[in-house]
């Protein structure tokens, strides 16, 4: 069963010209974890924007997107606003940008909340505090107080896994949320997406430029450039046995590097 | 916050002091002696030397220079500015009314301005490029290359003269209120909105409201988010645009013979009476300091970032 | 010359530059260009409109007024610009030696230009008339010493953003010259940022330095200038509305063109220099890779 089935989707700029994505087909399987990897500008975040219809307003895409059986190209935007947020959750890059820089991030969370399920501030208070403890977020009730610029990305980061936790979407959008951050909070964040799908079973798609944290959590990857897919498959064959040279050129050059670093560790033991 | 708005207005002390140091040094900056300069204002046929040598004694301007301006600090601080040169009354019983006159258009005005800057801002960043944008823009384009007091000339022209609905000068009812306010808000207005409009457009562009949909909040809630962090950079400029205003209504008052302080000194100024232009330079710098303390401190609550700066 | 290219593709801009340097021309070749005497004057012409010799017709004194508005474009348009490349220049200089060396000189340096700029500008301006007497040169004098030390400012933030790039540090860490530096590192790209700012300026001292002729702080008679001039019709304007038209429309047009060439600048040096500095770094990075792409096969 698919969750997501893409066919034919064509985002272009309507200011340009220019196409961004020619021609994607793809599926994302019920409960997986499908990685989208690909250098800057070859059309990722594109892609997962077209799917929750959150482009710029001079970008236009066709094709169909089905998700649970939907067409969400057919939508009208009330319907599909309804989808964001409670069906399909997205988790932005650079969390220090992702919250209002004026308010305190409790107001977002409320509102957030308060629009998809009507609760009290009391309930939501409960529920995210909740959420917020089971990512390792401590003094939950202190940062729900504090303004977006004096937390760290990484904090920033779990925050918005937690709202997820809250939401329970069937499918998560993860737009490179490991690129802003070092490598102790990477391998955080990474483990508390993990931990995020095998209690929630929810889906998700991961865009990221790193091979390292893919291979961690993702089942299927999809390699993109200049727009096109140009391999897809399970994540252990597309990594032992790349058919397309892009995606050997990628393998090769993550190999070099952990190679090294393997070989200096061993070295020292 | 508290300790913020305490040092951000201890700041302005030295300001004050340093811009009241320079008004009076500019005062004397003047190629000829003050004392030819009152005797020349009051129109005395022969000036002879004795009679410069008396001036300067009863006015002290034999005195170090140090203690002049110690002497005329303690006076300005009682509100006394001395005498005028030319007609000998008290400089603040000239300007006291003149200023109360000149507030009263310019807050009238900035009302009027503030109000037309947002909206206008607000509606054409919504419908950026599209036929709205793109006229009022062109309209605002040229209204603000048009000389104020031209502006001021043709209306003066058209609804006083030809349909005669409104009093040509003078400050005598509501009534006379409604030209020069029109024509400030319209030179001004063009300027303000597009702050308002980029403002705006470059917020609609940022990451958090691209989160906010993503997570599914209504539109309406979008644009308050979005209209929260544009206005509170409108916020502060348009704190600024007071004090502007206030001191660059010395061209609509002289169209419309306002009896204000712009009439005031323009009229010191060809006349060359000293005291009146040192009150006025010194009133309008102080408000000007004032109100930029003020728009720092709304700033600053608006936006918590910036109360690290201490 | 980028930047000519990319302002040639708006047509508006384009304009807008060639009626400023029509303009510019006009008012360096007046004795050639205008028909008549500015200060000539004919009192049984007096009020006669537009005729075949007289292109504007004629003002209250019998003087031509084409004659007078082309003669107007020298203390109107032409020494503004003088003032305004002064003023440009001095505040360049303090704005590059405080955004460069930073520290100290810096904090000074923006202490003082503080006080300057606490003082409203058109009040000092007037404070300066009102001192030094009313004439061209003292309305000059008195803008120059109000904006250098905005220019300084603006050019002070634009300066500390180079000097914090990259190529500048590897300049210094190489030994050359600070001057050297500053000449031929920094200055081209911050010329962008002054032309933007200095042509906006140029609007706004325009229309001040027209609004203290018509209130006769400026030149003075029988010199033409369009602010007088218009003060002039002023005096008749209930009986002879016409005369505020041609004086009154000049300065709409050339204040217009300054206008739009400025934002025409801004849109097509800001963008432009912010993603060619991206576009050029991301075509760099495909030109890499792509040999380096082709030699992993074999």
């Amino acid at each position: 069963m698919n969750i997501v089935e893409v066919e034919h989707l064509k985002v272009w700029d309507t200011n340009t010209g220019k196409v961004i994505i020619h021609n994607s087909s793809f599926e994302v399987k019920q409960g997986s974890c499908m990685a989208i990897v690909g250098e800057s500008g070859s059309g990722k975040s594109v892609t997962c924007r077209a799917i929750m219809r959150l482009n710029k307003p001079w970008i236009r895409q066709s094709g169909t997107m089905l998700f649970q059986g939907e067409d969400l190209n057919q939508l009208s935007e009330p319907e599909m606003r309804r989808k964001r947020g409670k069906h399909l959750c997205m988790i932005l890059q650079n969390g220090m940008s992702a919250f209002d820089p004026s308010c305190v991030i409790g107001v977002h969370i409320r509102e957030t909340l308060q629009q998809h399920f009507g609760w009290n501030t009391r309930v939501i208070e409960q529920k995210i505090i909740h959420a917020m403890e089971s990512v390792m977020l401590r003094h939950p009730r202190e940062i729900l107080n504090q303004y977006p610029h004096q937390l760290s990305g990484g904090m920033l980061q779990r925050i918005m896994i937690a709202l997820a936790l809250v939401l329970e979407p069937d499918l998560i959008i993860a737009d490179e949320p490991t690129t802003a951050l070092d490598t102790i909070s990477q391998y955080e964040v990474v483990e508390q997406l993990i931990q995020l799908r095998e209690r929630m079973g929810c889906s998700m798609m991961f865009i990221s430029h790193d091979l390292g944290v893919v291979q961690k959590i993702a089942d299927d990857v999809m390699v993109m450039k200049d727009g096109e897919i140009v391999e897809r498959g399970s994540m252990h064959s597309v990594l032992t046995e790349p058919k397309h040279a892009y995606t050997q050129y990628l393998v090769s050059t993550r190999l070099e590097l952990s190679n090294h670093f393997k070989a200096l560790m061993q070295g020292e033991s | 916050m508290g300790s913020y708005i305490v040092k951000r207005i201890l700041l302005t002390i030295p300001l004050l002091i340093i811009i009241s140091f320079i008004t009076f040094v500019l005062i004397n900056l003047s190629p000829l002696d003050p004392a030819v300069v009152v005797l020349q204002a009051q129109e005395v046929p022969q000036i002879t030397d004795e009679l410069i040598a008396q001036t300067n004694e009863a006015l002290g301007f034999d005195q170090p220079f140090m203690i002049q301006y110690a002497n005329w600090i303690m006076a300005v601080l009682q509100l006394d500015f001395g005498n005028s040169y030319v007609s000998g009354e008290p400089v603040w019983s000239l300007m006291g009314p003149a200023f109360m006159n000149t507030l009263k258009l310019t807050l009238v005005s900035s009302v009027f301005i503030i109000a037309l800057s947002i909206l206008l801002g607000v509606i054409c960043a919504m419908r950026e490029g599209k036929l709205l944008d793109r006229s009022v823009r062109g309209i605002s384009f040229f209204l603000t290359a048009m000389p104020s007091y031209w502006l001021a000339a043709i209306m003066i022209w058209y609804f006083s003269v030809k349909l005669d609905l409104l009093p040509t000068s003078g400050m005598d009812s509501y009534r006379s209120y409604i030209l020069p306010v029109i024509v400030i808000t319209v030179s001004y207005t063009g300027i303000y909105f597009r702050t308002v409009r980029s403002s705006m457009l470059s917020n609609m562009n940022e990451d958090y409201v691209l989160y906010a949909r993503a997570s599914g909040l209504s539109e309406k809630k979008v644009t308050l988010h979005i209209l929260k962090n544009s206005l509170q950079v409108a916020v502060s400029i348009f704190c600024m645009a007071i004090p502007i205003v206030l001191g660059s209504t010395v061209v609509i008052e002289n169209v419309f013979a306002w009896p204000g302080l712009g009439r005031l000194s323009v009229k010191s100024i060809l006349s060359r009476d000293f005291p009146i232009i040192q009150a006025y330079v010194l009133m309008l710098a102080v408000t000007f300091v004032l109100f930029n303390t003020l728009s720092d401190i709304i700033n600053a609550a608006m936006n918590p970032r910036l109360r690290k700066e201490f | 010359m980028r930047i000519l290219k990319n302002l040639s593709k708006d047509k508006l801009a384009m304009t807008s530059l060639v009626v400023i340097i029509v303009m510019i021309i006009a008012g360096i070749f007046a004795p050639l260009i205008a028909p008549h005497d500015p200060g000539q004057v004919n009192m049984k012409l007096r009020y006669a409109s537009s005729s075949w010799d007289y292109l504007l017709g004629n003002d209250h004194l019998g003087r031509c007024v084409l004659s007078r508005l082309i003669y107007g474009i020298r203390p109107s348009v032409l020494w503004v610009l003088v003032a305004l490349s002064l003023s440009v220049l001095i505040g360049a200089i303090v704005g590059f030696i405080a955004g460069y060396f930073k520290g100290k000189v810096d904090a000074w340096i923006m202490r003082v230009c503080d006080i300057m700029l606490s003082f409203p500008g058109y009040v000092m301006t007037l404070a300066v008339v009102g001192i030094l007497g009313a004439g061209l040169e003292n309305i000059l004098i008195a803008f120059v010493w109000m904006k250098w030390a905005w220019f300084a400012r603006v050019i002070r933030t634009s300066v500390m953003q180079f000097s914090d790039m990259d190529y500048v540090k590897f300049a210094k860490a190489s030994g050359t010259p600070n001057l050297r530096i500053i000449t031929k590192h920094i200055v081209p790209v911050t010329f962008a940022d002054i032309a933007v700012i200095a042509s906006g300026s140029m609007c706004s001292m325009m229309l001040q330095i027209s609004g203290l002729s018509f209130l006769g702080l400026g030149i003075q008679a029988p010199h033409a200038e369009w602010g007088m001039m218009l003060n002039e019709a002023r005096e008749v304007m209930f009986s002879r509305p016409e005369l505020m038209l041609a004086p009154g429309l000049a300065i709409v047009v050339v204040v217009s063109a300054f206008n739009f060439l400025s934002d025409a600048l801004q849109v097509a040096l800001d963008p432009k220099l912010m993603t060619s500095q991206g576009k050029s770094d991301k075509s760099y990075e495909s030109e890499v890779r792509k040999p380096a792409y082709e030699y992993s096969r074999g």
